[in-house]
């Protein structure tokens, strides 16, 4: 089995390599269009900035690749917000696998809602089959400032003072918003039914 | 709903564990690594790993360090010590670092907030800021707390948070190894009012510590290291405390 890890401008992607490889994956790093398309699992990673992330995808024709692929793909953080149609960080058009929208986090009171969101929340309305044995209300690892509203495709469920999509998935995209590479056992969990498809 | 945090804080010296009470008086406390993960098991919910090496091989032996550390902890983690520049950040980040924590550099260098947190994003940008009580007001300490600036630790982090810090490790001085509970005044100023988490440190002694500086000081998370070190207090058993109190933790 060969599982690639997309390479493009945006960071976390040596964590993601190393959770592989706990779990006894090797994750091959490549932008190589060849390589990804003829991958049994690809992980699109991220985290950073929407509109220099789909900027730097698009100038490589990756939206277009990873928009077509057919196998398991797993999106992470920014890698999930780029799958969705369309994101308020910057105005950014994204790949559009997932019919829904990516909105700032917006505090009803000032400073009450600290913006990035930072630390662990709970995940529930759990229904794919990477959360085969993770428990409702498992807490996942968070760190961000825009999200996936909720949509036909949520699959999981967090709440920052609204309800959001924690993950989302149709067909072959499975994306979290979480980093699951960052998660302990629950997120190696997530990982590995993933890698198991 | 989002859970406060517990986070040991390892100082590391040429690859080893050591914890300075006051900032003095260095005892050695393990291996880095295999401490990281224990603490990982037990249900930390992040580690700081603060370098405070100063040798020229510094960089490389902490790129490394960092590197081993990432491949074995499967929770964040935060760096610091001695970063003074973008290209030390980008090395650190590389290599599995998750944050990076500045101080001494940043109060020098302000505008290196700036652009570290266009370069690499605010959510992995720590400011960390030692700050003691002296003459009716907290102001801020350079150099692990040996020079003294006249400027208040609230108007830096306020600085620091519009310059695009993503959050704010304080450490109290004056409660720093003393054990009696963490600085909740100057905690709670800056929780309540600046809009990036707040990790509180310096105080820590027994459990009850905790609870106080999660509820009255609303910190987003707390930081302590030689009572992790020691056993005094152990993880499991403080996430149970604070969860029979009302406090929302993760487990």
């Amino acid at each position: 089995m060969k599982t690639v890890i997309i390479k493009y401008n945006a960071g976390n992607i040596r964590s993601v390599q190393f959770a592989l490889e706990r779990l006894g994956v090797n994750g091959t790093v490549t932008d190589d269009h060849e390589e990804i398309m003829a991958a049994d699992k690809v992980i699109f990673p991220g985290v950073g900035e929407a509109s220099t992330a789909m900027q730097y995808l698009k100038e490589r024709k990756l939206d277009k690749v990873i928009g077509g692929l057919k196998q398991p793909v797993l999106g992470i953080c920014l890698g999930m917000q780029l799958l969705c149609r369309h994101s308020e960080e910057n105005n950014t058009d994204c790949i559009g696998v997932f019919d829904v929208n990516v909105k700032r986090f917006q505090s009803p009171v000032e400073n009450l809602l600290k913006i990035p969101q930072i630390g662990w929340n709970n995940i529930t309305g759990l229904h794919s089959v990477v959360f085969e044995h993770v428990p409702e209300n498992a807490y996942m690892y968070f760190v961000h400032s825009y999200y996936a509203a909720l949509g036909a495709d949520t699959v999981a469920i967090t709440n920052y003072v609204i309800n959001y999509s924690a993950a989302l998935q149709k067909n072959n995209f499975y994306a979290v918003q979480f980093h699951p590479e960052k998660s302990a056992e629950a997120g190696a969990r997530i990982i590995e039914n993933f890698l198991n498809l | 709903m989002l859970t406060k945090r517990i986070i040991p804080c390892l100082d590391i010296k040429d690859g080893r564990t050591v914890k300075g009470v006051n900032f003095e008086n260095i005892r050695d406390a393990g291996d880095p690594i295999e401490l990281g993960a224990l603490y990982a098991r037990q249900g930390a919910d992040e580690l700081v790993f603060l370098d405070i090496t100063a040798t020229n091989e510094r960089r490389k032996t902490l790129a490394e360090l960092v590197t081993r550390i990432a491949r074995h902890v499967n929770i964040p983690f935060t760096v610091g010590g001695g970063i003074s520049s973008v290209e030390d950040v980008n090395v650190l980040l590389q290599s599995g670092a998750d944050k990076i924590s500045v101080n001494t550099s940043a109060f020098k260098e302000p505008a290196l907030v700036d652009r570290l947190a266009r370069e690499f994003g605010s959510q992995c940008i720590v400011l960390a800021i030692d700050t003691r009580f002296e003459d009716g007001d907290w102001y801020v300490y350079l150099n692990g707390g040996r020079v003294k600036t006249d400027v208040k630790a609230f108007d830096w982090a306020k600085e620091a948070v519009n310059r695009g810090a993503g959050e704010i490790l304080l450490t109290s001085m004056n409660n720093d190894g003393t054990k009696k509970g963490f600085a909740l005044d100057i905690t709670g100023q800056l929780s309540q009012n600046l809009n990036v988490p707040v990790i509180a440190s310096g105080g820590a002694g027994n459990m009850e510590h905790f609870v106080d500086v999660f509820g009255n000081a609303q910190a987003d998370a707390a930081l302590a290291a030689s009572i992790f070190h020691y056993k005094e207090i152990e993880i499991p058993a403080l996430k149970t405390f604070l969860y029979n109190k009302g406090v929302n933790v993760r487990f």
